[in-house]
């Protein structure tokens, strides 16, 4: 077992990439993502990664060679954040459609404009119908073992889907935490190498990619989404083994403290943190407040998520993206939608925060709690609610 | 594969819809696209080859006993270029019947 040391996060990641034998990385730069790929860069160029490192001109030819890379079978690694994912969007379909398991770290920032290189969703959040399967982490730690356990289920014979690791721009990825790092020998018992059953090859050449016309356009989507939806098997048995190897947990849904619980906070990534203090504060208070954070955002896990909050009677979903026009935020939209042919639900409270950096504090999680407590017996009027914002 | 061939159920789809076979393009019948058919009048025809060298599809490849080209039906999209390009006049452009 490796030593429980200080490291910035980005680091840790670029570490993590290196233990998992990463053969290809193809990434252009952009903040807060910088450091993962410099520091993967300095490994390659001082000879203690042996992979190919392409210099891109931009994110949409990096996912481009990244996809050619993973084509011929080689372990691939990308990471972007915001513009870069954005700029990516339409080559991200294309990974998934052909199957093509790239893995990438996505440090999650706000889209412009107005331009902010800080935090919140909204980047993923436009990209949530890729194909590609979606897990958040909460902390340095989740974020190095979610990166390694990457690999692993993108390039299971059963999987073969392309993955992206959400960590919370700076929040995380510039943030120093106590970090255990896997040796290498316990990393290459749990992960074998990468062996396509189809590769690009000059010796076997096969097509990837061609023409969809009407006739087979739909099975070939049908056929890709069964597929996609099968992949919850192979990430549960991965991270059980994880557990047995390295003795922490992961679950495509995770709650605390929601043991009778009457109001339940629901948030993905490093947020989830602080609602854990403010629920502690709140059950010391006496309140019965709960938490649900979906590990798993894509595909999404139904019959968990489901299961996690059939006895809470409210639930408060926030959202860190602005939905423009939408009903509900993208979290409340999708919970809503999988709660509403469920037998026993919460009412489900929406409420938006934390946009472009905008802090979310151990305060703010208690009023949203007591606000969602509050529309126990009430309905509310606003499709959601904002928290944080200056009115005049 | 061949649009007659590849009317697979989704669970047959192949994976990824990757094409393990190399250059079976030749499958793919495009011939079920046309609404118009070429015919040759041989009193016009001086077998001269140029619906061979025009035809985008390559769909004159074949010759009969006499040194006629044959229209490969299978590929004919019915475009009309092999009509158009014609010296003699010899190909018009006739309705497919449904």
């Amino acid at each position: 077992m490796g030593k429980r040391i200080a490291k910035e996060v980005s680091i840790a990641i670029a570490d993590a990439v290196k233990l998992a034998k990463a053969e290809v990385i193809a990434a252009y730069p952009i903040t807060p993502q910088t450091h993962i790929v410099e520091h993967l860069s300095e490994l390659v160029a001082n000879g203690e990664l042996d992979a190919e490192y392409i210099t891109v001109e931009s994110e949409h030819s990096a996912m481009s060679a990244a996809i050619g890379a993973v084509a011929t079978g080689a372990r691939t690694f990308t990471s972007t954040a915001a513009q870069g994912l954005a700029l990516m969007h339409e080559m991200l379909f294309i990974a998934s459609a052909m199957r093509l398991p790239v893995v990438m770290v996505v440090a999650n920032r706000a889209l412009s404009a107005p331009i902010s290189i800080w935090n919140d969703h909204s980047d993923i959040m436009a990209n949530r119908d890729i194909g590609w399967i979606q897990v958040w982490a909460e902390n340095g730690q989740e974020a190095v073992d979610l990166t390694i356990q990457a690999f692993r289920i993108a390039e299971d014979k059963n999987v073969m889907f392309p993955i992206i690791v959400n960590i919370d721009g700076f929040v995380l990825s510039h943030v120093i935490e106590p970090i255990i790092l896997p040796d290498q020998e316990e990393v290459d018992a749990f992960l074998p190498a990468f062996k396509p059953k189809y590769k690009l090859d000059p010796r076997k050449p096969i097509t990837m990619g061609p023409v969809g016309v009407p006739e087979i356009y739909f099975e070939a989507k049908k056929a890709q989404d069964e597929a996609f939806r099968n992949t919850p098997k192979v990430i549960k048995r991965v991270w059980k083994d994880w557990a047995k190897r390295f003795g922490r947990e992961y679950n495509a849904v995770e709650t605390y403290r929601m043991e009778d619980a009457e109001v339940a906070l629901l948030i993905m990534g490093s947020l989830a943190e602080t609602a854990m203090t403010a629920v502690d504060k709140m059950r010391d208070e006496g309140k019965k407040v709960g938490l649900v954070r979906i590990r798993l955002w894509r595909p999404f896990p139904v019959q968990e998520f489901r299961r996690a909050v059939s006895k809470v009677p409210v639930l408060a979903v926030i959202d860190r993206a602005m939905p423009p026009g939408a009903v509900n935020g993208p979290v409340a939209t999708e919970v809503k939608a999988a709660l509403y042919n469920a037998g026993r639900k919460p009412r489900v409270v929406n409420f938006i925060a934390g946009l472009g950096g905008r802090d979310v504090t151990v305060e703010d999680f208690e009023e949203m709690a007591e606000r969602a407590a509050f529309y126990r017996k009430k309905r509310p009027k606003e499709l959601y609610e904002t928290i944080g914002v200056r009115e005049s | 594969m061949g649009k007659d061939k590849g009317m697979m159920p989704w669970q047959e789809v192949p994976f990824g819809l990757y094409i393990l076979e190399p250059g079976n393009s030749a499958e793919f019948k495009t011939g079920n696209w046309r609404s118009m058919r070429p015919v040759l009048d041989k009193d016009k025809c001086i077998k001269c080859g140029t619906c061979y060298i025009m035809c985008p599809d390559m769909c004159y490849d074949q010759r009969d006993e006499e040194g006629y080209y044959l229209v490969n039906l299978y590929y004919c999209k019915g475009c009309g270029i092999c009509m158009a390009t014609c010296p003699k006049g010899a190909i018009t452009m006739v309705m497919e019947e449904v």
